[in-house]
């Protein structure tokens, strides 16, 4: 059976192939941290369970250290724009088709081993997400290499050594790049929640919040407990840590229980409304640093940036809507 | 006291250092003030910073799988070097009546619709806005006003981001077996209240349709904006 595990091998071997790639890269003059910086995340990968928590946590000081002293920028080139334009026409819609590959095994991976009682034996399906997405990258490569064979004509320019099969990583290399640091910030943040859920300090804003409001009607009430949703959603950069915490300071006791509220509205709604504390705030970095990243926006290292100002002018009015059909449809 | 490492968060982003460095910095702040009393000495201080640190180290190892999805960036690059995107762009620029309001709506309703059926893997930012929407979408504003200044092209990208993560929120709660459905039923059984996850994925059905509405408001409008902003960089130019 496939499980995680093989999946994280995967990625380890990936990690390490780039670190070989960042510490050749004569273009970066700080190649080395760059290297080691993907190293770690390779040791990560294929050592973390025999590291020991302390040695993980160093492990992460490590990170964080080198992407505190700045991990340069590669301005290593890939094809040029003529050759691109070049492959556009000759491979036409073969590249969608194989780019869907990697969503569409994703979906059927998924199915197949929760559906199934042969896909159950093939992949764990406890993770059949995540292995079926790395199944589907391995499965995209190959089908690229069969059906378009791009190693074919050596394009002008090419290092040497660049041989078919090491394409795949040398670009993953390249993107990963321009990712940065920022990869490995949303793997830090859900850290992060399990620290703050130890020391409970969810449990500490809760208190504050339902200590210091005068909630004496349905509508002031239900505000609350929205607003509170977005609110400490945006500092936990995840909604999942918000709603237990408000729920059970303000959602429970005040708009169900003293008001009489429905709890599968009352829950249903202010679980969205913590989705749009998600939209405003950079500590969903997965959501909102990274795609800033992946684009190469030019504002991606602001705190708010061109992304999350994308998302505000929904999320506001959203917001709004919410807290009224919940006033609407709780009381019914 | 343990509310300090929620202050070094907020000063830290404020003060725009590095966001690793904030985030370690608050669990270790958060790990020290717990065990932080009047008189504390400085060995117990260091004692809860390790094993705090240790606590990190674990929840960050049993997190990894959140960083895997960066292996799809390998197929995608590929892919990307082969002209993916400029196969996006002179698709979308053969198909006359796109623009990039049209092409985001569209997008928007498929995202929302398929994260509704449970289908939330069919997207994201990684897998399919950047070879495929933000191409798609810059292609798309090209075929009507040419090259586009870096401002506006800018905020087309934003906007395919946004797009991507506004349809696949407001939708996938719609599932019945979605994980924050199956977190509310958990959590309010614990509380002793029992509520079908049913009703609250049909609870959740009235705010997809607000989200709907709002963001289609606003890309029904995206192209007129647009229109406005090439003007005005062609008259300052």
């Amino acid at each position: 059976m496939i499980g995680l595990a093989h999946a994280y091998a995967l990625g380890g071997v990936f990690f390490a192939t780039c670190a070989w790639f960042s510490g050749r890269d004569r273009s970066n003059p700080h190649r080395l941290r760059a290297a080691t910086f993907w190293g770690l995340l390779a040791l990560s990968f294929l050592g973390g369970d025999r590291l020991g928590d302390l040695g993980n946590g160093l492990l992460v000081a490590g990170l964080v250290t080198l992407a505190t002293l700045g991990m340069g920028r590669s301005t290593q080139t890939t094809s040029t724009p003529e050759q691109r334009r070049a492959g556009a026409q000759r491979y036409g819609d073969r590249l969608f088709a194989i780019a869907l590959i990697i969503p569409a095994s994703t979906l059927a991976g998924t199915l197949v081993a929760k559906q199934t009682r042969w896909g159950a034996r093939l992949i764990d399906p406890a993770q059949a997400t995540l292995v079926s997405l790395v199944l589907g990258v391995l499965l995209a490569c190959a089908v690229a290499q069969l059906w378009l064979r791009p190693s074919a004509p050596a394009a002008a320019g090419d290092a040497p050594s660049a041989s078919g099969y090491l394409v795949p990583v040398r670009e993953g290399r390249r993107l990963i790049e321009t990712v940065g640091w920022a990869a490995i910030l949303p793997q830090m943040l859900a850290s992060l929640g399990a620290v703050f859920l130890a020391s409970g300090v969810g449990k500490q804003v809760g208190q504050l919040f339902s200590e210091h409001l005068v909630l004496d009607t349905r509508l002031a009430a239900v505000a609350a407990y929205c607003v509170g949703m977005a609110l400490f959603t945006m500092l936990m950069g995840n909604a999942f840590a918000a709603f237990p915490v408000m729920t059970a300071a303000v959602g429970l006791p005040v708009v169900v229980h003293r008001f009489g509220g429905s709890p599968a509205v009352v829950c249903a709604i202010g679980m969205l409304s913590g989705f749009c504390g998600t939209l405003m705030t950079p500590m969903a970095a997965n959501f909102n640093v990274v795609p800033a990243n992946l684009l190469e926006l030019p504002d991606r290292d602001a705190a708010f940036n061109g992304v999350i100002r994308t998302q505000v002018p929904t999320a506001l009015p959203l917001l709004a809507s919410n807290i009224l059909l919940m006033w609407w449809l709780a009381f019914r | 006291m343990s509310l300090l490492g929620m202050v070094v968060l907020v000063v830290g982003f404020l003060l725009r250092a590095n966001p690793l460095l904030i985030v370690l910095a608050a669990a270790l702040v958060t790990g020290m003030a717990a065990a932080w009393a009047p008189g504390t000495g400085v060995g117990t201080l260091v004692h809860a910073a390790t094993s705090t640190l240790a606590s990190f180290g674990r929840a960050y190892n049993a997190n990894r799988y959140v960083s895997l999805v960066w292996v799809a960036l390998a197929a995608i690059g590929m892919l990307e070097r082969l002209g993916l995107q400029e196969r996006a762009r002179t698709w979308i620029a053969s198909v006359r009546v796109a623009t990039v309001g049209r092409l985001l709506a569209v997008y928007f309703v498929l995202r929302q619709l398929t994260a509704a059926v449970g289908l939330t893997s069919l997207g994201g930012q990684a897998q399919m806005v950047r070879p495929l929407i933000a191409p798609m979408a810059d292609g798309a504003a090209e075929a009507q006003a040419g090259l586009l200044p870096d401002r506006v092209r800018n905020m087309v990208r934003a906007h395919c981001a946004a797009v991507d993560n506004i349809a696949v929120f407001f939708g996938e709660d719609i599932f019945v077996a979605i994980a924050s459905i199956l977190l509310i039923k958990g959590f309010m059984e614990q509380t002793g209240i029992v509520v079908q996850p049913f009703d609250l994925s049909r609870w959740a059905i009235p705010t997809a349709l607000a989200a709907l509405a709002i963001h289609g408001l606003r890309l029904a409008r995206l192209d007129r904006t647009l229109r406005r902003m090439l003007e005005r960089a062609e008259g300052s130019s």
